[in-house]
């Protein structure tokens, strides 16, 4: 972060680390920071470091398509993304800073029979979640979204699809630095530059850090640490069904301001919105293999190329300016994994994969909540790590799906 | 052939409705159990758009480097 950036939003760090706070959560990422917010904001407890081995955001809260949207697949996820929205829409209010937040609109393609009957399924069961999804047939979308080709090039015709008013977008270091900043305010220590290397237990207990900045002595200790949330969590004996693939994405040179909505296509697996500084921003599937490299390469490029070109063939003109990429924890049923894990006084958030942006205020404010009364709370109870040796896992892959 | 399964939110449905997900695992623990080592990692892969293959390899998770073939 720039040094006029960081003075015009008056991050206070805190000069030394303290040997002992009440909790301790390791990762800056947009999770680890609400958590801290909404602790210190709701529950008033501010005894509370948040440890980031690296900069606040540097992980994949600052490299995502900040998409935010509440149309997915399943009751208990709608109810939770939903709730997310409704926090973003007010953020820049609660932190009295502009997050450049964006209502503009998702529109989703369906390009086969099939994706067309998933995609009216999911308005009906988004309408009956209080989640805003309306079903859209291809002139609809025509005026929705004049940019796109409905005949798909000839070969991915539009045959339909859904629309999502509410879906909107954020900065997302903004978003990241508002939760620090407000978070720090009240008294929360945020400490860059300190890495987690391992935890202490007493029993079965866990009690502590060891950091690069030595020993910290904690209450809880809450993991937040994106795609290395397997590594954190066997330091705890904790085993987790998580899996770290890396995800791309990347930006064309500026264009003028013309694509209102963001506009996904499930047949296509691809997503592609317009920035404010007209950007084209598109991204696609996470790599096939599990890894933890941040390396970028052609093939996803080539990929997303023909993918987008397809949907907008305008876009051929445009010019891929960078790209980039993000470990992402991926859980096997595209559900996050949020709250207790069987080891006393350790918590997990985690199971963000590619779709975790969009639940940074919800999910901050559920977990913060579970810290500070003990219980669950109800917004995330389904999301428990017990769902899976109890076999209630909460499938929801084509609605997580890319971003 | 196709038959009945009684679905305790959707009631009595064609199986043409479910997707089948085989035998009751003895542990579920075990099932969802996933190393996701960072560092080096025995791995298999399949050669599916050439010999059609299998061939297991050591790959370092942090790097992409291969480390060794078996
Ligand atoms: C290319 C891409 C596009 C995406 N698009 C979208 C989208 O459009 N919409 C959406 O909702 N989501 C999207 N996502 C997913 C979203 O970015 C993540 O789910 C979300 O940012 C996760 O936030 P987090 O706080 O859990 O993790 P992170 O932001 O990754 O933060 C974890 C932090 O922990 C730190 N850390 C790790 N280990 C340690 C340690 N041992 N000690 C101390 N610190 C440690 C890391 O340095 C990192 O800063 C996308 C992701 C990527 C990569
Ligand atoms: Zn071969």
């Amino acid at each position: 972060m720039n040094e006029f950036v960081e003075r015009q939003i008056g991050l206070r760090w805190p000069r030394a680390v303290r040997r002992s706070y009440e909790v301790v959560i390791v990762g800056g990422g947009g999770h680890g920071l609400a958590t801290a917010y909404y602790l210190a904001t709701r529950h008033g407890i501010t005894d509370v470091a948040v440890l980031e081995r690296d900069y606040i955001g540097g992980g994949n809260s600052g490299r995502n398509t900040t998409v935010i949207r509440a149309n997915y697949g399943i009751p208990d996820a709608v109810n939770f993304y939903q709730r997310s929205v409704d926090l973003y829409a007010g953020l820049e209010e609660e932190f009295g800073r502009a997050v450049m937040h964006s209502t503009r609109g998702v529109l989703w393609l369906a390009h086969s029979e099939a994706t067309l009957r998933g995609e009216r399924a999911r308005a009906a069961l988004n309408t009956a979640c209080g989640a805003e999804t309306v079903f859209v047939g291809p002139d609809e979308i025509g005026t929705i979204c004049p940019q796109i080709d409905l005949t798909g090039g000839g070969t991915y015709p539009v045959l339909g699809g859904t629309y999502h008013p509410r879906g909107a977008t954020a900065r997302h270091d903004r978003v990241v630095w508002g939760y620090a900043e407000g978070a720090m305010r009240l008294g929360v220590h945020v400490h860059q530059g300190v890495g987690v290397t391992g935890l202490h237990r007493d029993g079965g207990r866990v009690v502590g850090v060891e950091t690069t900045a030595g020993r910290i002595d904690a209450g809880v200790v809450v993991s937040a640490v994106g795609g290395h949330a397997t590594v954190l969590a066997s330091m705890a004996g904790v085993v987790l069904p998580i899996r770290t693939h890396p995800l791309q994405a990347a930006v064309t040179n500026h264009y003028a301001p013309i694509l209102d909505p963001i506009v996904a296509s499930a047949d296509l697996l691809v997503y592609i919105s317009q920035t404010p500084r007209g950007e084209f921003l598109f991204g696609a599937e996470i790599d096939r293999q599990a890894s933890y490299s941040r390396r970028s390469g052609h093939d996803i490029l080539a990929l997303c190329a023909r993918r987008v070109t397809t949907l907008m063939p305008f876009t051929r003109q445009l010019r891929i300016l960078r790209q980039w990429t993000g470990s992402c924890d991926m859980s096997p049923d595209y559900s996050p994994i949020m709250g207790v894990t069987g080891t006393d006084g350790f918590l997990i958030t985690t199971g963000w994969g590619t779709w975790g942006f969009k639940a940074i205020p919800a999910g901050g404010e559920a977990l913060a909540e579970t810290i500070a009364t003990g219980r669950p709370a109800p917004l995330i109870a389904p999301f428990g790590l017990d769902r899976f040796e109890r076999d209630r896992t909460r499938a929801d892959r084509g609605s997580a799906g890319t971003h | 052939m196709s038959f009945r399964i009684t679905c305790p939110v959707c009631g009595a449905r064609s199986s043409t409705e479910f997707r089948y997900g085989g035998e009751v695992p003895e542990n579920w623990r075990e099932v969802w159990r996933r190393d996701n080592p960072e560092g080096p990692c025995r791995e298999r892969w399949y050669h599916e758009f050439g010999c059609r293959r299998w061939l297991t390899l050591v790959r370092d998770t942090r790097t992409d480097e291969i480390l060794s073939y078996e």
